[in-house]
């Protein structure tokens, strides 16, 4: 994507959000909503993970990296982990995560962290709508970090 | 019992215990027929709100069960179904069931609910407690099995108006469905199939609270039932999960719940309690204060608190302390409606002390209890089976779920009230005797998948095949499904796309299967609905298409996008375009995954030979495997040899001789008694374990079944003065005519001694029972005895009931006494004095007493640690085995491979240390039944290259599945413990370690492309 849609001057601007849902409690509450037809914005890209233990800290970055303007990352609930611990895993990095993102100067309302169970549908659109205005108040992201190769950040 | 047996089971019921039974039974080679007699499988748990202790969500622990259970290829499903005639004997049953039409076809339905839309007759949803509404077409709930809607007969204005007539009434659906299912001229159809056992769970009803006049429910809108509280707070209730009354949505600041309606009382012959209400109250009133957004006021009213079960007098505790819960003893007299036309209403009751009170609440759930359902009884009667005089089923006595008929096995609330672990337990045990009864049959109707050979791919040009799916209006009334089409066909490696109405249609199965072949596609794309539900019915395609499984990604853009963009149609298509992008990223990056089989050693190990490990050895043994069965003490038999009599009166002498004799005898079982344990190793299919005499023996599973110990106590002048005992000592006592207890006119039995305390604060669940039981032995043979118990909160729950009524009746004498102010045993000269203060009296009372008997709390095993460091499975905050989910997975650990029973797990009585060593075999016969160990192969891997060998991985798994080899200095990742969960790989510093199927190249590529 690179640059963002700011489409035309007059058309509202819609953030495009990077959207980790863990398999097991988020997902099956993102499909909750949907059967429940709870509306929310259109604005995240959903990328599934087995667990939110498995989100390196390192495709945060590279999201921004790539223009999202926002990243929302998902899991079960304290206790409720699929894998016993995953999502205790996860929350110990994203705190690294703010933090390095605040140090580097970018907004940290982009990225957000939320627990969403199987059973709350209606949690899940509440999320999306939360991350989405939070996103939509700062505008877009303009690149704090620009990847020239576009190579994997990782490897 | 027939010499012509048949490897199938009969299940009648298809709740949690129907299912559970079914996957075991399936899982271990037999083939299962499942009768439900609703249109979906699940029973009462998908109507639950969250679970305790553990406030799970019932839903989402649920469905991944309902998944597998309607997808096994052995386990033949009929809902609208009924039993209906019975013949044969065990191993051999003839059964006749009658199944109601359903009007609409499973094989065409995909669920998409266009009828259900069209449909124009609204009735009250029995779902949702007739809080909702629902069409006369409908599905009980979303996330049902089958999948599929059906039309209710009577209420369906064709079926009641215009079919006799021939008139073309309505018919709606017919038009609105596109997949052409309906099929009004559907007739019911009678069938037989031969099974050689049956299991019976047909669950409970709620009692009807409407016959209790004085509570008001049905005549005050504001009183309501405690499954009715249920729907209310579910996400996916009828007002969406807001807690708001259901006549005038106003949100309750005020709530009172009423214990016992229905449970506990002689005059309705319901002398029972229900075993389960005190914790689901509990349960409702802290969900409901974290539910609202306003504060909540909560009270309950009750008599005993009743929380004897595995963590519940925690839970009990942290709603009265920390989550401000009021809990009031007293006798509730009458609910009234107030008068102040706020709707609210009022409860009148007296407290312990007899003062009369009045409070006025917004909402009144009353507690209700477990009954036997109607199908229940219509079941007994047809197969003659022995019922108790409530109508339960009566089980044979110490057998955990056997009925009074040769091979039909009962679980869950058939046989009596339950809660859902013990119902879990119980539908295992019963698989294991049915799988114990029926080991020769093993195999012998169960079918097997055949596959092609599949297509290696590895180096060919990627080839995606993408197919985007309409599902009717359901995403094409929204997104633009052709210009999602138009462009996938731009993007890279795509060499085919083409759009589908219902892709997971049968039709449509054939057609993708015949473009893999024409188009040499080598990874598929789907663009529909959740991989939750639909991924392994595409997996399965690519299979039979010769592909594996795993080049395959899924977009959702039905859940997760038309149905919640409905009105805005660019901005869906626009998401839908970008979701199909990153699944065909994934996929064209996406290698053949292999399962990985291991070996399997299809030899068990018990550890601990009481009566739950000789159970288990036995109920294994049976099932044809060998056994090892160790204990460490001189003697087999554990603490049960110091029992005279079991709860219902069974000789436990000769129970527990019976079962020696039995372990000693069988042939496929081989002791080691008087001898310990000195290591362990291995996973699942391959243990090694090392006994102290340096005896090395391998097996393939474990199961611990190591008892408890009893509390010594340091209180009540215990081991100053010999006339005070702890329970088993004067039932020893007894048993033996010591004078002590034989010439004792005063009897003082004391509660609670040593749990519900600060040191071990749960409770210890069997000793309430237990001492009403030795009192009513005393008062018995000495009617002039004066006899005295000294409790906190009577928990004879279940059938127990019944014994402390009789207590009462025939004068022992209940004294309740507080937390805070416990009894005092002294001594006067030579006379034992107890002291207590009485709460009715409000004054301390002194018994002279000729005997004291404690009721000493039941502790956890010494030797848990031990075997929690060899095992790598963990215990409780008490010393007890921790399960791998409280509810659904009750006797298994964590570690695959491993299992658990008996006191070791928690207390508990005969009965149920009987019923859960079965469950544990039954799960262990599941495991033992494979041939291999296989795993889907989604793990993690290591680049050995890159590792540092740093350990980070090690740290954070916690399956326990990697550990660095210092010798060469990397990790290595056991395939056969590794979850696929990736917390590793994520945490690894040099990106040596990754996870099959979501490598940090995919997400990362998915990531360039957004």
């Amino acid at each position: 994507m690179g640059e963002i849609q700011v489409e035309t001057e007059n058309k509202k601007y819609e953030p495009k959000i990077a959207a980790f849902l863990c398999n097991w409690c988020s997902y099956a509450g993102a499909d909750l909503a949907g059967v429940g037809r709870i509306q929310y914005p259109a604005t995240i890209r959903t990328i599934r993970v087995p667990c939110s233990g498995r989100i390196n800290p390192l495709y945060v970055l590279k999201a921004m990296a790539n223009g999202a303007d926002g990243v929302l990352v998902s899991g079960c609930h304290p206790g409720d982990c699929h894998y016993i611990s995953g999502n205790y895993v996860a929350r110990r990095k994203f705190a690294l995560i703010k933090s390095l993102l605040n140090h580097v100067g970018l907004e940290e309302d982009r990225i957000s962290f939320s627990w969403v169970s199987a059973a709350e549908g209606g949690r899940f659109a509440e999320v999306v709508k939360g991350v989405t205005e939070r996103v939509s108040a700062l505008g877009p992201n303009n690149g704090i970090f620009k990847v020239v190769d576009g190579g994997a950040a990782d490897e | 019992m027939s010499q012509n047996k048949i490897g199938s089971v009969l299940i009648v019921g298809a709740g949690i215990a129907g299912i559970q039974a079914a996957l075991d039974l399936a899982e271990s080679g037999y083939l299962v027929h499942l009768v439900e007699e609703s249109s979906a499988i699940g029973g009462t748990m998908p109507m639950l709100d969250k679970t305790f202790p553990t406030n799970d969500c019932s839903m989402c622990i649920l469905s991944p069960k309902l998944v597998e259970c309607g997808r096994h290829l052995n386990v033949r499903t009929y809902t609208n179904s009924q039993v209906v005639k019975t013949e044969g004997e065990a191993g051999n049953f003839k059964v006749t069931i009658k199944q109601k039409a359903r009007y609409i076809d499973l094989e065409k339905c995909t669920g998409c609910g266009a009828c259900a839309e069209a449909c124009p007759v609204k009735v009250d949803d029995e779902f949702n407690q007739g809080l909702g509404k629902r069409k006369a077409a409908f599905k009980q709930y979303s996330q049902a099995f089958p999948n599929a809607y059906g039309i209710d007969e009577k209420n369906c204005l064709y079926q009641t108006r215009g079919k006799a007539k021939g008139k073309d009434i309505c018919l709606k659906c017919v038009k609105a469905c596109q997949a052409g299912a309906i099929d009004h001229q559907m007739e019911d159809k009678e069938f037989e199939v031969e099974v050689g056992s049956m299991i019976l769970n047909p669950g409970f009803k709620i009692f009807d609270a409407s016959r209790l006049d004085y509570y008001g429910y049905g005549k005050i809108k504001s009183v309501i039932t405690s499954l009715e509280f249920e729907r209310l707070l579910s996400a996916s209730g009828p007002f969406d999960g807001h807690l708001v009354r259901p006549f005038d949505q106003k949100e309750p600041q005020k709530i009172a719940w009423i214990q016992c309606v229905g449970s506990r009382n002689a005059k309705i012959n319901n002398n029972y309690c229900s075993g389960v209400c005190c914790m689901y109250a509990i349960k409702e009133a802290v969900i409901a204060k974290e539910h609202s957004h306003i504060p909540v006021d909560t009270t309950i009213f009750y008599m005993d608190m009743r929380t004897p079960g595995k963590d519940f007098e925690k839970y009990y505790n942290n709603a009265k302390n920390n989550q401000g819960v009021n809990f009031i003893r007293s006798r509730v007299y009458e609910v009234t409606e107030a008068k102040d036309d706020s709707g609210d209403a009022c409860i009148r009751y007296s407290t312990e002390d007899g003062k009369i009170c009045e409070d006025q609440f917004d909402l009144v759930v009353l507690s209700v209890g477990l009954e036997p359902g109607d199908s229940s009884k219509e079941l007994a009667q047809m197969l003659d089976l022995k019922v108790n005089k409530f109508g339960f089923a009566e089980l044979e006595p110490l057998s955990g779920v056997n009925t009074s008929k040769a091979g039909v096995f009962a679980a869950g609330a058939f046989s009596g009230p339950r809660d859902i672990p013990e119902t879990v337990m119980q539908a295992s045990a019963a698989a294991g005797a049915a799988s114990a009864l029926l080991s020769d049959e093993r195999g012998t109707l169960v079918s097997e998948k055949e596959y092609p050979p599949e297509l290696d791919v590895v180096g060919d040009v990627i080839r995606t095949g993408v197919f985007i799916c309409h599902c009717g209006v359901n995403i094409g009334g929204v997104v633009d499904v052709p210009s999602v089409v138009e462009y996938a066909k731009t993007l890279p490696t795509v060499a085919y796309a083409t759009d589908k109405i219902y892709a997971c249609s049968q039709d449509a199965q054939a057609s993708i299967k015949a473009l893999i072949s024409e188009q040499k596609l080598n990874r598929i794309v789907v663009s529909s609905c959740s991989p939750r539900t639909h991924e392994p019915l595409f997996q399965e395609t690519l299979k039979e298409a010769g592909l594996n499984a795993h080049l395959f990604d899924m977009a959702n853009i039905r859940d997760q996008c038309s149905w919640v963009h409905m009105h805005e149609p660019e901005k869906a298509t626009e998401k839908a375009k970008d979701l199909t992008k990153l699944a065909i990223v994934r996929a064209s990056m996406q290698q053949a995954v292999q399962p990985i089989f291991m070996s399997m050693n299809h030899t068990a190990l018990v550890i601990g030979g009481g009566v739950a490990g000789m159970t288990s050895a036995v109920s294994l043994a049976d099932q044809g495997y060998e056994v090892h069965l160790v204990e460490k003490d001189n003697a087999l038999g554990g603490v049960a040899r110091r029992f005279s009599t079991g709860f219902r009166g069974e000789d436990m002498k000769a129970f527990v001789a019976g079962l020696i004799d039995q372990v000693s005898n069988h042939p496929n079982i081989k002791l080691h008694v008087g001898v310990g344990i000195k290591d362990v190793g291995g996973f699942l299919g391959n243990f090694t374990t090392t006994l102290e005499n340096g005896e090395q023996l391998a097996h393939g599973v474990a199961l611990l079944t190591i008892g408890g110990q009893e509390y010594k106590p340091k209180e009540y002048l215990y081991g100053q003065d010999d006339r005070v005992m702890t329970q088993i000592e004067m039932d020893e006592a007894l048993y033996n005519h010591d004078p002590k207890v034989d010439d004792a006119k005063n009897f003082v039995f004391i509660q609670c001694v040593g749990s519900r305390s600060d040191e071990n604060p749960y409770c210890s669940r069997t000793c309430c029972t237990k001492s009403v039981k030795l009192a009513l032995k005393v008062k018995k043979k000495n009617p002039g005895a004066n006899v005295f118990v000294l409790y906190r909160d009577m928990r004879t729950y279940g059938y127990y009931e019944e014994d402390y009524e009789e207590a009462r009746r025939i004068g022992i004498i209940f004294v309740r006494y507080s937390e805070n102010a416990k009894p005092v045993v002294s001594k006067e000269g030579d006379t034992l004095v107890v002291t207590v203060t009485d709460h009715v009296l409000d004054r301390p009372i002194e018994i002279e007493a000729d005997l004291v008997c404690l009721a000493a709390a039941i502790k956890a095993p010494a030797d848990g640690k031990k075997l929690s460091k060899w095992f790598k499975i963990p215990l409780n905050a008490e010393g007890f085995f921790l399960e791998a989910h409280m509810k659904l997975r009750p006797v298994d650990f964590s570690t695959d491979g491993v299992f658990m029973a008996g006191i070791a797990h928690s207390p508990k009585n005969m009965e149920e240390v009987i019923a859960q060593a079965k469950a544990a075999a039954g799960r262990a016969g599941v495991a033992l039944s494979k041939d291999q160990v296989e795993s889907a192969g989604l793990n993690a891997f290591v680049n050995k290259r890159k590792c540092t060998a740093c350990g980070t991985c090690e740290a954070v798994c916690s399956a326990k599945a990697v550990t660095v080899d210092m010798v060469n200095r990397v990790a290595v990742v056991n395939d056969a413990l590794c979850k696929g969960c990736g917390a590793c790989a994520s945490s690894c510093r040099c990106g040596a370690i990754s996870l099959r199927g979501c490598t940090n190249e995919q997400i990362v590529e998915m990531l360039n492309s957004l």
